[in-house]
C-alpha cells in the first residue's frame, strides 16, 4: 500500500521539502566558495573561509542539538517538532559537506579530528534513524493488523486461559505442561532480547523418568512438539480430539507470540538508535568545545 | 396501625429535605422528616469515599439552618448529622413513602410499613435517583437479594448471580468475577444497551469462561436452600425450559424507576410526555396539588446548594410568607445595566410579555431560564456571534433588533425584531453558525446556554413546537437561499416531517421511489452505492446539508442508499410541498440540479476506490460521523515515541487526555482514544453545574466549576474523559537538564501534591488556551498526528487508494 493520504505530511516532506532546498543551497554555496577560494597556504580551518565554514558548522551543530530542547518544550509555538526534524535531517546532511570543507582535508590523531569523527558517527546514526523511521512504522502497522499492542498481549493471555480450560479434563500431565508453559512464558526481556525478537520462554515437561529440568520453549515450539508426540501416540478416541484442539490453541498462541515479539522488536529498534544518536551528540558537543578552545589557545 | 399528625411532612432526607425539616424545626412547626433509607442523604452517601463535594454555583449564597461548604463527603455528612441533632429535627429512617393523597390541609402519606402520616402540607424532596427496579418474583425480599454494589472487593469465593444487561450489571459482574463465581442473567439474546467497552469486555469474559451468562432468561423464583453448600436457589425461565442456579447472593441491576410515576400518582401534573419533562410548579415550588411542594433535584435543580435553599424557601412559602429567593441579588445585578429601570419581577414580566415564545412558560421556569442565561445590552454593531463559530447558545431579543447576515459573503441580510429568537440552528444541529448576528440599536438580548433551553423545550411543549417550526423554515431558507416569503415557507414547513434514525438505520434504499428530500438536522449520514455486490460508501453528509434532493425533481428512483452514521434527525420535505417553490423560482431548480450533478460526479470518482469507501465506513463505525474534529494517526509514519501524549500531559496538569496506543486502525489510519468534539456531545447530557461548554472554535471543554460527579465520564461513549487531580508543576527544563532536579519533561509526574486533592473531569480542550494549535500535533516529530474535521475524510480516503 502506498503511503497514505495527502493530508498527513511526513517530516521529510514538510512544507514542500523547504529545508531540503535550504540545505542544498548551503551545500552549493560552501562548495563554490571552497573552489573559488585560493588561499596562500593549503586550505585549512585557519583561513578566513575556514573560519567561516567552521562557524557555520558549529552553529549548525548547535541548531541540531537544539532539537532535543524544542522536542521537550511542549508549550513552544516555535514551529512544529515535525518541521524541526525536517530541518534537522536536511541541514544535518549538509553539515557533512560544510564541516569536511572546513577541515580542508587535514586529519590527524588530535581532538580536532576526534570531533570530526564523532560528528560523522552521529550523522551516520541519523541516517540509520531516518531509514528506520521510513520503513518500520508501516511494517509494524501491517504486523499488528489494526490492533493495539495491549490487545496483542491480551490475545496471548487469552489463548493461555483457553488452553488451560481445554487441558482440564485431560490426564494431569497435560494441565501441568500447559500451566508450566504459561508460568515460564517470557514476553518482555532485556534490551538485547527485545531487539533481536527472541523468545526466552521455557517449559517443564513431565518427562518419562519424572525428571523436570526446564527446557527452552521458544514460540511454544517445545510444547507443540511434545503435544504432537502425545497425539501421535494417543489411542483414546475421547482424548485425542481434545489434544488436537489443545494443539490448535497453542499453535494459534505461537502465531500471536511471534506477532507480539515482532512488534516489540520493531519498537526496540526504533528507540535504540536514538539511545546512541543522542549520547554521541553530547560527546560531540564536548569534543567540539575542546576543539574550539584549543584552537583559540593556539592563537 | 400507627398514625401520626404533623403540620409539615418532608419526604426525602437529601440536602433539600434536610434543610426544609431543619428550618421547620427552627420555626417550631410540628414536622416529620421521612427517609426511605437507613440514614440521611442517601444520594450523597453513595458518592465515592472521600469524594470532594463542591459548593457550586459559587455566587449563590446558602440559605439554610444546616451547614454546607465544599468539603469531603464524610465531613459534609457529619455536619448535617450534627445539624439534625442541634436543631432537634424529627426524623424517621427506613420510612419509604409509597402514596400521597389529599391536598392542603389534609394529606395522607402512606408508608411502606403500612403506617400513615397525616399532614397539612408536604414538601416532596425525593431527588431523581429513583427506586431500583425490583425483580418482581417470589423470594425477592430474601436477604440474598440486593440492588446495589458498593465494593466488589468485599466479596470472595461466593456464587453470585447478577441480573441485568446494562452497563451497571456488566461492570458489577466483571468486578465481582475476579474473586467470585459470577453468572449473569440477561433477558435478551445480546447486550444491546451496553457501552462498546463493556460489551467487548463482557463477551470476552464469557468466551474465556471467567463469567457465565444465561441469555434469553428471566428470574422465576428464589428460595432459601437450607443445608446446601450455597444458601439460595434461583430458578430461571430460559428459552429451553427452567434452569436452576445455586448461589449465595443475587444482585439485581435493572435500572431505576424514575420518580415521575410516583409524582403522577400523587396528582402532580407534567407539561408533556417527554421523559425529561419537569413537574409543573408555581414560582413558589407548589405543584398542581395545593399544599404539595416539590424541591431539589426533583424540581430540576441539580445542585446541593440550590436544593438546600429551596427546602428553606418552600417551608417559608408553605406558611404563606413571601421570601425573596436567594438568587434575587444575582438577578438584580444581572439586570442592572438594562435600560428598563424595573425591579427583578418587573423585568421578568417584561421578558415574558415581549417574547411570545415564553408566553406559556411558568414563572418559576422562566426565572430559572434567565438565571442560567446571560443578559447583554451590546452597542449597535456589536457581533454577537460570527458565521462558522461553533457556539450553540440560543438568543431571544428583548429589546431593539438584531441583523442576521447569511449567505457566503453575508449578502443576505435578515432583520430580526424584538420578541424574536435566533441561534436555534447550531443549538439543534451542533454545527457551526450559519451566519453572523449583529446587534442593532437599543438591542437587549438574552443568551441562553444549550442545556437551559433544551430543558425548557422538554418541559414546555409549546416552546418545542415553535422552535422546531422555525428551525425548518430557516433551514429551507438557508439551504436553498430562496427569496420565498415567510408564509410560503411556512406552508412548506407545515408539510415537513421530523424523522429520527438510530445509528446504522437506512433513510432510504437505492432503487426506491424518490418522493422527498431530507435535511439532516443533527447527526450525519453516509451515501452508499451497490458496487460488485456490496455497499460502498461514496460520501459523508454532515448536519446542515441535505440528501435525496433528486426526490424533489419529479418522481424518479433513488440512485443511492443513505444510512445514518450515528443517531440522526432529519426533516423530510415532500415533493408536493416543494413544487410551489420550484414553480416560482427557476434558479432554485437549477441550483438543485447542480448539486445533483456534483454528487453524481463524486459518486463516479469513488466507484473504483473500494478501499477509500471502506476506510470511510471504518471511520463511521468509530462514531466519527458525529465528530467535528478528530485526532488521526498515520501508522506508516508513527514511530510510537508517545511524544504526543507527553505533550498533552505537560500542557494539561500532568494527565494526558489521549491514549495513543489504544483504539482501532484500518488502512494504516489509527483512531486513538481521544475526544472528537462531538456535534451533540454526549458528555454534556447530565452535567449538574453545566460545566461542559463548546467554544466558538468548536472545542468541547470543561470549566472549573466541575463538581467531579463523573456523569460525563460515564456518558461519553468514546471513553475519553478521566477523573484526575492536578499534579505538581515540574522544574524548568534547564534545571532538569543541568541539575537533574525533579521529573524531566515528558517523564511521569509525581503523585498529586495533596493526595486528598479534588478530582475533576479532564478531557481534551484542543489546547484552546495555548495558541498555535493542539500540542499533540505540534509535538509529533514525524508528522503522523493530525486533527481534521470529518468533511475531509473523503480527501483523506482518496490518498489511501492509488
Ligand atoms: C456522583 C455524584 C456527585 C455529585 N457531586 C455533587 C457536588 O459535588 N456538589 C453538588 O452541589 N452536587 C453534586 N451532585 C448532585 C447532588 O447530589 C444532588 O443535586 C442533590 O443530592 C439533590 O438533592 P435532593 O435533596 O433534591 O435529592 P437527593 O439528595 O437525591 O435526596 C433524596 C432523598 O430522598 C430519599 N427518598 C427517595 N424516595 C423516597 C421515598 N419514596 N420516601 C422517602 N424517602 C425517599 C432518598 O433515599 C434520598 O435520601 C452529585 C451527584 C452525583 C450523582
Ligand atoms: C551533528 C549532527 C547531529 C546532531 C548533533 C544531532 C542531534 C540530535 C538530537 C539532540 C536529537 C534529539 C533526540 C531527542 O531528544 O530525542 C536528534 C534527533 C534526531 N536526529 Fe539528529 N543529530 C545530528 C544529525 C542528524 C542527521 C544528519 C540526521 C538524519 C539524516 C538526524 C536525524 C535525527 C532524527 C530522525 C532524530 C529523531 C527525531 C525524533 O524522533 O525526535 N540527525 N538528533
Ligand atoms: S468527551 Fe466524548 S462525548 Fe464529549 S465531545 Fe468528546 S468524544 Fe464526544
Ligand atoms: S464535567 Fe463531568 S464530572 Fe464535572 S460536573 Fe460535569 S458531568 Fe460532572
Amino acid at each position: 500500500m502506498a503511503a497514505m493520504s495527502s493530508i498527513h505530511e511526513s517530516a521529510l516532506a514538510y512544507r514542500g521539502r523547504r529545508y531540503l532546498w535550504v540545505a542544498l543551497a548551503l551545500t552549493a554555496a560552501s562548495v563554490l566558495a571552497y573552489a573559488w577560494h585560493s588561499p596562500a597556504v593549503p586550505p585549512n580551518g585557519g583561513t578566513w573561509l575556514g573560519y567561516t565554514l567552521g562557524t557555520v558548522a558549529a552553529l549548525l551543530i548547535l541548531l541540531l542539538l537544539a532539537l532535543g530542547i524544542r522536542k521537550r518544550s511542549y508549550h513552544s509555538t516555535l514551529g512544529t517538532v515535525s518541521g524541526w526534524v525536517s530541518a534537522h535531517v536536511y541541514l544535518g546532511l549538509a553539515l557533512v559537506v560544510v564541516a569536511t570543507l572546513h577541515t580542508g582535508f587535514h586529519f590527524g590523531r588530535n581532538v580536532h579530528t576526534l570531533a570530526y569523527v564523532l560528528m560523522c558517527l552521529v550523522i551516520a546514526l541519523g541516517i540509520v534513524g531516518v531509514v528506520l523511521y521510513a520503513r518500520y512504522p508501516a511494517r509494524m502497522s501491517v504486523n499488528r493488523q489494526g490492533r493495539a499492542r495491549a490487545q496483542l498481549v491480551e490475545e496471548v493471555n487469552d489463548l493461555n486461559a483457553r488452553a488451560l480450560r481445554v487441558a482440564q479434563p485431560l490426564p494431569a500431565e497435560f494441565l501441568a505442561a500447559v500451566r508450566s508453559a504459561r508460568d515460564r512464558l517470557v514476553l518482555g526481556g532485556n534490551a538485547w532480547t527485545l531487539l533481536t525478537g527472541r523468545d526466552r520462554s521455557r517449559v517443564v515437561l513431565p518427562g518419562s523418568d519424572g525428571a523436570s529440568a526446564p527446557l527452552a520453549n521458544p514460540f511454544q515450539a517445545t510444547l507443540i512438539a511434545w503435544l504432537g508426540d502425545r497425539l501421535a501416540r494417543c489411542q483414546d478416541g475421547e482424548v485425542a480430539p481434545r489434544i488436537q484442539s489443545l494443539l490448535t490453541l497453542i499453535s494459534a498462541q505461537r502465531v500471536a507470540i511471534e506477532r507480539l515479539k515482532r512488534d516489540l522488536a520493531f519498537q526496540a529498534r526504533l528507540d535504540a538508535w536514538l539511545y546512541l544518536h543522542v549520547p554521541l551528540s553530547f560527546a560531540l558537543l564536548a569534543a567540539l568545545l575542546a576543539h574550539v578552545v584549543s584552537v583559540f589557545l593556539y592563537w | 396501625m400507627l398514625t401520626e399528625r404533623v403540620s409539615i411532612a418532608v419526604i426525602g432526607a437529601g440536602p433539600a429535605g434536610l434543610s426544609a425539616a431543619a428550618h421547620a424545626a427552627d420555626l417550631g412547626i410540628p414536622h416529620l422528616l421521612l427517609e426511605a433509607s437507613p440514614g440521611h442523604a442517601n444520594t450523597i452517601r453513595k458518592y465515592q469515599k472521600g469524594k470532594h463535594v463542591m459548593a457550586e454555583p459559587g455566587a449563590l449564597p446558602l440559605r439554610s439552618p444546616l451547614p454546607f461548604a465544599a468539603a469531603v463527603r464524610e465531613a459534609v455528612l457529619e455536619g448535617w448529622d450534627a445539624g439534625l441533632a442541634a436543631h432537634r429535627v424529627n426524623v424517621r429512617y427506613g420510612a419509604e413513602a409509597v402514596a400521597i393523597s389529599g391536598s392542603r390541609p389534609q394529606f395522607q402519606i402512606a408508608l411502606k410499613d403500612g403506617s400513615v402520616v397525616h399532614a397539612e402540607c408536604v414538601v416532596l424532596a425525593i431527588g431523581v435517583q429513583g427506586n431500583p427496579r425490583k425483580l418482581g418474583v417470589s423470594g425477592e425480599d430474601l436477604a440474598c437479594v440486593q440492588y446495589q454494589l458498593d465494593d466488589a472487593d468485599a466479596y470472595r469465593d461466593e456464587a453470585i448471580v447478577v441480573v441485568g444487561a446494562g452497563d451497571a450489571a456488566i461492570e458489577n459482574a466483571l468486578a465481582l468475577s475476579k474473586r467470585n463465581r459470577v453468572c449473569l442473567v440477561n433477558r435478551a439474546a445480546e447486550f444491546s444497551r451496553a457501552k462498546e467497552g463493556n460489551l467487548s469486555a463482557v463477551l470476552k469474559a464469557i468466551e474465556a469462561g471467567t463469567l457465565s451468562c444465561f441469555f434469553k432468561s428471566s428470574c422465576a423464583r428464589i428460595e432459601a436452600s437450607a443445608g446446601a453448600q450455597r444458601g439460595y436457589r434461583l430458578t430461571l425461565d430460559t428459552d429451553t425450559g427452567e434452569a436452576s442456579v445455586a448461589c449465595d447472593r443475587i444482585i439485581a441491576r435493572l435500572g431505576a424507576i424514575p420518580p415521575r410515576q410516583f409524582l403522577e400518582a400523587c396528582g402532580v401534573g407534567f407539561p408533556g410526555p417527554q421523559p425529561t419533562a419537569l413537574p409543573i410548579l408555581s414560582d413558589q415550588y407548589e405543584s398542581s396539588v395545593p399544599g404539595l411542594y416539590v424541591v431539589g433535584a426533583l424540581a430540576g435543580y441539580p445542585l446541593i446548594k440550590q436544593a438546600m435553599n429551596q427546602g428553606y424557601e418552600a417551608v417559608e412559602y408553605s406558611r404563606g410568607r413571601a421570601v425573596e429567593p436567594a438568587d434575587e441579588p444575582i438577578l438584580r445585578e444581572r439586570f442592572a445595566p438594562l435600560p428598563f429601570g424595573l425591579t427583578v419581577a418587573g423585568t421578568l414580566a417584561l421578558i415574558r410579555e415581549r417574547v411570545p415564545l415564553f408566553a406559556e412558560v411558568n414563572p418559576l421556569l422562566l426565572r430559572e431560564l434567565v438565571l442560567g442565561s446571560e443578559v447583554h445590552a451590546p452597542a449597535s454593531g456589536t457581533v454577537l456571534f460570527r458565521k462558522n463559530d461553533y457556539t450553540n447558545s440560543f438568543y431571544t431579543i428583548i429589546n431593539g433588533g438584531v441583523d442576521m447576515e447569511l449567505g457566503d459573503e453575508g449578502q443576505q441580510r435578515i432583520a430580526l425584531r424584538q420578541g424574536q429568537f435566533f441561534g436555534e440552528g447550531s443549538l439543534l444541529s451542533g454545527r457551526r453558525r450559519a451566519g453572523s448576528a449583529l446587534a442593532g440599536a437599543g438591542c437587549v438580548v438574552l443568551e441562553t446556554p444549550r442545556r437551559e433551553i433544551l430543558k425548557l423545550m422538554s418541559s414546555v411543549d409549546g416552546v418545542r413546537r415553535v422552535v422546531d417550526e422555525l428551525f425548518i423554515i430557516r433551514a429551507i431558507q438557508s439551504s436553498f437561499a430562496t427569496d420565498a416569503s415567510f408564509d410560503e415557507l411556512r406552508t412548506v414547513a407545515a408539510g415537513a416531517r421530523l424523522n429520527r434514525y438510530r445509528p446504522g438505520e437506512m433513510l432510504f434504499e437505492e432503487g426506491a421511489v424518490a418522493d422527498c428530500l431530507h435535511l439532516v438536522r443533527s447527526g450525519s449520514v453516509a451515501v452508499l452505492r451497490q458496487l460488485g455486490g456490496r455497499d460502498v460508501v461514496t460520501s459523508y453528509v454532515a448536519a446542515g446539508n441535505y440528501v435525496g434532493e433528486i426526490g424533489l425533481l419529479g418522481r424518479t428512483r433513488r440512485t443511492a442508499s443513505v444510512r445514518a452514521n450515528v443517531a440522526t434527525e432529519t426533516v423530510s420535505i415532500d415533493a408536493a410541498a416543494f413544487d410551489q417553490l420550484l414553480a416560482r423560482n427557476a434558479a432554485l431548480r437549477e441550483r438543485i440540479q447542480d448539486t445533483i450533478r456534483e454528487r453524481l460526479a463524486a459518486n463516479a470518482r469513488m466507484q473504483g476506490q473500494t478501499q477509500a469507501g471502506d476506510l470511510i465506513s471504518f471511520l463511521m463505525q468509530q462514531g466519527l460521523g458525529e465528530a467535528t474534529d478528530v485526532l488521526l494517526i498515520n501508522e506508516s509514519l508513527c514511530v510510537g515515541c508517545d511524544n504526543c501524549e507527553k505533550a498533552c500531559a505537560e500542557t494539561h496538569g500532568g494527565t494526558s487526555r489521549l491514549d495513543r496506543g489504544a483504539g482501532p486502525s484500518f488502512a494504516q489510519v489509527h483512531v486513538p482514544t481521544s475526544c472528537r468534539h462531538c456535534e451533540d456531545p454526549h458528555c454534556m447530557t447530565d452535567c449538574p453545574p453545566d460545566a461542559i461548554r463548546r467554544a466558538p472554535d468548536g472545542e468541547v471543554y470543561i470549566r472549573d466549576n466541575c463538581i467531579g460527579c463523573g456523569n460525563c465520564e460515564r456518558n461519553c461513549p468514546y471513553g475519553v474523559i478521566q477523573m484526575a487531580a492536578a499534579t505538581p508543576a515540574k522544574p524548568p527544563l534547564l534545571a532538569w537538564l543541568l541539575l537533574g532536579s525533579g521529573p524531566g519533561p515528558g517523564g511521569v509526574a509525581g503523585a498529586p501534591a495533596d493526595p486528598q486533592a479534588a478530582k475533576k473531569a479532564v478531557k481534551c480542550d484542543m489546547c484552546k488556551d495555548l495558541g498555535g494549535g493542539p500540542a499533540c500535533v505540534r509535538a509529533c516529530p514525524t508528522g503522523a498526528a493530525i486533527r481534521i474535521s470529518p468533511e475531509r475524510f473523503v480527501e483523506l480516503a482518496h490518498g489511501s487508494d492509488v
